[in-house]
């Protein structure tokens, strides 16, 4: 209980940091719309609606990859400004809440940009999703959670190098490459209707559980290395 | 603590490698229980590295050191101020201290028995201030950091030049209120006080002892 009580404390933290610059929420934003513009542009989907429907999962998540990291690097630059880390490693708090409350600020932050974007996809690529659209409904948050839990940690643990910028796609991009073909394979199974996507749902799930319990593990390594 | 040690802290040999140069050199050096402890030298002595090794942030090469007589690191009552404020821009100072004293209000720690409202008054500032950490002056910063140490209620107080950015007569409002605080009563022990200064003039006459550094080894221990 008072475990949470802490992690729930470093989320409300971040939520409020993020509410006074709106850093991260605008910059994934505008990234992904970009994607979206740019390749509604390059693959004009109006004129092929199936090829709209089997390009649009891998656009949304690899849009929504590439326009995450800058918001992971960042949220860990407030804790290393000012040397904020120092004092949450003096602090008699667990490690890994401080970890859990960050990931699942990223989490409302990329979740946010997904209610954004998602009408804006339909609009742009045309889509009529020919699936079980509640399937999504698991889909989008297993998926937001498996880029944000292994980005928040990758993201921590190149806080202290100096090309951290260029280090966190180089590390976290292979590493994430299981759960991305899942949500993307899910997310075309869904929006094409040629096949449920319960297999690669369940996939994603054991990816996230793995990683999430690995990344809480390891975390207080993580935050103590010099 | 069952009975309380002799010595706050002590260093024995302790050497510190960051790439090929050597921070500390087999510095060995303790600092009594109780007390307020000068610690001088040049820039670049060792002065911040052996605090940050006493507080647990560092770890040392070679040479052991025990605090309040444990290993450094997650010691209960031990505090530590350094140059950067350890404080969020984006927040108030109120905001600030209000977090950090939820994270101290862990079982089988000492808990925040100074409030945020109290600490932040102790140092002179006002906790009804709306204006964030990062549009303050730099000496409110140091003030506000100074807050974020006390407010931890520490028996070790570990401050690594605490009055920098403060003009004459705050950092001896500052220094007036570390010899009082040095007398506050705590459950875990007598207060003791570990201060890194280029203003030595001030703190000299007050200082309990003072330890000289010099390129990494402490080359003079006084009463």
């Amino acid at each position: 209980m008072r475990y949470l009580r802490t992690m729930l404390h470093h989320l409300q933290k971040d939520l409020r940091l993020e509410w006074r610059s709106r850093d991260a929420v605008i910059g994934i934003l505008f990234f992904t719309l970009l994607v979206a513009v740019v390749f509604s542009m390059a693959f004009d989907p109006t004129g092929n609606p199936t090829l709209a429907r089997e390009i649009a999962g891998g656009l949304l998540w690899v849009g929504l990859l590439f326009a995450s990291i800058t918001a992971l690097n960042g949220s860990w630059d407030r804790e290393r400004r000012n040397h904020v880390l120092d004092a949450h490693r003096m602090a008699p708090a667990a490690p890994s809440a401080l970890f859990l409350g960050k990931a699942l600020a990223n989490f409302v932050f990329v979740t946010l940009v997904e209610f954004i974007l998602a009408p804006v996809f339909v609009l742009f690529f045309n889509l009529h999703v020919l699936g079980q659209v509640w399937w999504l409904a698991a889909i989008l948050p297993l998926g937001t959670w498996a880029l944000v839990v292994n980005g928040t940690f990758f993201a921590a643990l190149s806080l202290r190098t100096r090309n951290r910028q260029m280090l966190l796609p180089l590390v976290l991009f292979p590493i994430t490459i299981p759960a991305l073909l899942a949500m993307v394979q899910a997310t075309t199974g869904v929006v094409t209707g040629e096949f449920e996507p319960d297999l690669w749902l369940k996939l994603l799930a054991g990816f996230d559980v793995s990683f999430t319990t690995a990344c809480l593990l390891l975390f207080g390594a993580v935050l103590d290395a010099e | 603590m069952d009975a309380e040690a002799q010595f706050a802290v002590e260093a024995v040999r302790v050497s510190k490698l960051y790439d090929t140069f050597a921070a500390l050199r087999h510095a060995t050096c303790s600092f009594a229980t109780g007390g307020l402890h000068l610690i001088l030298g040049e820039n670049g002595a060792g002065k911040s590295t052996l605090l940050r090794i006493i507080a647990g942030l560092s770890t040392p090469n070679a040479g052991t050191v025990r605090v309040l007589n444990q290993k450094p690191g997650a010691v209960q009552g031990v505090a530590y101020m350094s140059h950067a404020p350890m404080l969020y821009d984006e927040m108030t100072a109120m905001e600030n201290l209000s977090y950090f004293a939820a994270l101290y209000a862990q079982p089988n720690s000492c808990g925040c028995s100074i409030s945020p409202e109290m600490a932040l008054r102790a140092v002179g500032l006002d906790p009804h201030l709306t204006r964030p950490v990062g549009n303050l002056s730099q000496g409110m910063r140091q003030r506000a950091s100074m807050a974020r140490a006390l407010m931890a209620d520490p028996v070790l107080l570990l401050l690594d030049e605490p009055f920098s950015n403060m003009d004459v007569e705050g950092a001896r409002q500052m220094l007036d209120l570390l010899l009082d605080f040095k007398t506050w009563p705590s459950p875990l022990g007598t207060r003791t006080i570990l201060l890194t200064t280029h203003q030595a003039d001030l703190v000299l006459p007050v200082a309990d002892t003072v330890t000289r550094i010099h390129r990494g080894a402490v080359v003079v221990e006084a009463a």
